[in-house]
């Protein structure tokens, strides 16, 4: 009681909110309970069940039914245990990434083997696996892989464009200014259309990449120049001192970067890291545009089937709850490394400095 | 220092070849495939239809320019409205965070989680397919207020005497919002709105709990003190995140191609693929958004050198 008075009734206006709040709620929760539980067709032989609720529950039969298309796209579907644990391993990875004591520099090593057997798994032609074409590769995997395997070229070339923009000699740091700040100024789309239209012309003639990687190395350059401002910021967060008495030790500039620096500025930016990669993950829907096959576009494309058209608002809330799973991890986990316990006084004050600089998402 | 020149030079070097080796593969296709560079196709009639136009009248007869020219004004409309729609929306969800109601508190807090963790292009096809797909059609329009009609074929609103009617298969009059447009706004204005709550909160968290409890001392209430206390000092902490939610609001409208709003991507695409002028349409889009970007962040800058000099000089 005391709790509620404090609360949710402490001043006039603050009661009228709670009332209001309360009617509303009273007015849409159960309606929308209704609609998506209660009155829901969960499966059906035909769309028209679904049909006859239409308008008093939801059509979940049109998930149930299209589930292997939307999960695996064109995959072949006695075959299609190859992409779902391909997910598995790739989420598995990423949760291994996310302990502090696996922060050590055979994780690069455990990422190329793992990238290196996810490939092997969905290509095949190695160890009796029927070889698949990677045009049939879609659905769920191919958002994760677009958003590993970008992340994974992202990040080094990220590093490196970073190091540039600070670095001592003027024309490089003009071409990383001019790389940050022209990426970070145009939208996503144009740069997709870039690699898909203009790639092929910027190459010789016969000379072709593959539409998949096309997409996959836009993505990268993409992200680069984004997560590059972030290790920026990380950078900036570490004293001058520290460079300065590697410098003293007799450590030449790459030694006192990869040695001194890059540990302590990186380990101030992975909160905004990990958000920045949240943003490049749910960027990775934007390759529907330019027709690949990744979770959005299967779910797009599910609802052309002429049988089970205009399920949209179900489809699309599917495909909502899958992205914020990973999502809502991610930020979760990202809030975790901000308030959790950081390694030494210095860290952590690092750790708010990096973040005073990013508070930006 | 010598060594350090020789590096740049070849740094230069290898970017100038880099450039002069796809510039000539590229000519090379062009003229396997038989495509003329260069701007002259602007002029050409364009031959296509635009479903909705801003400032500019425009007909298929006119010129791939002038159907540019729709594109962008369109976008300009859904950016300069979408912008100020999710600055109210997001600075009251922010403020709501910080509430003392802690219903209202966690009510926001749930908004910006859902909003923040869901793709931007999942929740435009949602709110199409919810206009599209779940509103009847306009002879049963809704009606939740009078003079607003929301139905398949777009919502409509008001003005001051001139009140939407139905007349055939549509309605006139008033101010209508067509399903594509109403979606994309939607869809911008509360996805932006959660990330510019967050700057909000975020700003007005950072202003130190002492200068509060001062303004209370001097005998200010709440309202008071937000006003003329926090806010001011918030805001300059605000203002350069703020800047890039607006510019990541107007790249974002370029969107609006996967769901059909004839904005600067989309007729640049459709112009593309009608002309096989793929560079130059890239050309148009990437300096049309550059220059926005830009503009943005000069005017923003100005902006931001006067709270803060205020700031610095009381």
């Amino acid at each position: 009681m005391k709790w509620a008075r404090e609360n949710l009734f402490s001043s006039w206006p603050s009661a009228l909110a709670t009332f209001l709040i309360c009617f509303l709620a009273w007015k849409l929760i159960p309606p929308f309970f209704h609609w998506a539980i209660g009155n829901a067709v969960w499966s059906a032989a035909s769309a028209e069940t679904c049909r006859a609720a239409e308008g008093q529950g939801a059509c979940w039969a049109f998930i149930a039914e299209k589930h292997r298309f939307i999960l695996f796209s064109t995959y072949p579907f006695e075959q299609q245990w190859r992409p779902a644990l391909a997910s598995l391993l790739l989420v598995l990875l990423w949760v291994l990434s996310a302990f502090r004591s696996m922060w050590r520099w055979w994780l690069s090593l455990v990422w190329l083997s793992g990238l290196g057997l996810i490939g092997a798994l969905m290509w095949g032609g190695v160890a009796g696996l029927p070889y698949v074409e990677n045009e049939r590769w879609g659905g769920l995997i191919l958002t994760l892989i677009l958003a590993s395997f970008g992340a994974a070229l992202a990040f080094p070339l990220a590093i490196l464009l970073a190091l540039g923009r600070r670095s001592s000699l003027p024309a490089l740091r003009a071409l990383c200014i001019a790389y940050i700040e022209l990426i970070r100024g145009v939208p996503l789309i144009s740069v997709l259309f870039m690699a898909s239209v203009l790639l092929p012309l910027f190459l010789p003639a016969g000379v072709s990449i593959d539409k998949l990687l096309r997409a996959q190395l836009a993505l990268a350059a993409f992200a680069a120049a984004y997560l590059a401002e972030v290790v920026r910021g990380g950078l900036q967060a570490v004293p001058r001192h520290q460079s300065e008495t590697a410098a003293a030790l007799g450590m030449g500039y790459w030694r006192a970067t990869w040695l001194v620096v890059l540990p302590q500025a990186l380990r101030a930016s992975i909160p905004p890291l990990v958000n920045t990669f949240i943003g490049f993950f749910k960027d990775t829907s934007l390759v529907l545009i330019i027709g690949l096959f990744d979770l959005l576009s299967t779910v797009k494309v599910s609802l052309q089937d002429a049988a089970w058209s205009g399920f949209g608002v179900e489809a699309y809330l599917f495909a909502a709850a899958v992205y914020f799973v990973f999502c809502y991890a991610m930020s979760a986990y990202s809030r975790s490394l901000e308030t959790g316990p950081a390694r030494g006084a210095g860290a952590k004050q690092a750790l708010a400095e990096g973040d005073r600089l990013f508070a930006s998402p | 220092m010598k060594k350090s020149w020789l590096w740049q030079a070849a740094l230069i070097g290898a970017a100038g070849f880099a450039v002069w080796y796809f510039a000539s593969n590229t000519a090379q296709n062009l003229e396997a495939r038989r495509i003329a560079s260069g701007f002259g196709f602007l002029s050409r009639e364009a031959g296509f239809e635009i479903g909705e136009t801003t400032f500019f009248s425009y007909s298929a007869a006119d010129t791939y320019l002038r159907a540019l020219a729709v594109g962008l004004a369109n976008t300009f409309r859904i950016a300069a409205l979408g912008i100020v729609l999710a600055t109210l929306l997001g600075a009251a969800i922010g403020l709501a965070r910080l509430a003392p109601n802690w219903l209202l508190a966690r009510l926001a807090g749930a908004y910006v989680e859902l909003l923040r963790n869901v793709p931007l292009l999942v929740q435009l096809f949602f709110w199409y397919a919810l206009i599209s797909e779940n509103l009847p059609a306009p002879a049963e329009a809704l009606n939740p207020l009078p003079g607003v009609f929301l139905s398949n074929r777009g919502l409509y609103f008001p003005l001051p005497g001139d009140f939407p009617e139905l007349s055939g298969f549509n309605f006139t009059g008033g101010v209508g919002l067509t399903p594509e447009f109403a979606a994309l706004l939607l869809g911008l204005v509360t996805y932006t709105a959660a990330f510019i709550a967050e700057i909000v909160r975020a700003g007005i968290l950072s202003v130190p709990r002492g200068q509060v409890d001062a303004a209370y001392s001097m005998g200010l209430a709440r309202r008071g003190a937000m006003r003329y206390i926090v806010l001011p000092q918030a805001l300059r902490l605000v203002v350069p995140p703020l800047t890039s939610q607006y510019l990541n609001l107007t790249k974002n409208s370029s969107l609006a191609v996967a769901i059909g709003y004839p904005d600067l991507v989309s007729i640049a695409n459709t112009t593309m693929n009608q002309t096989g002028q793929a560079i130059e349409g890239i050309v148009v889009i990437m300096a049309v958004y550059l220059t926005i970007s830009l503009s943005i962040s000069l005017v923003m800058n100005g902006y931001n050198r006067r709270v803060a000099l205020r700031g610095v000089a009381r």
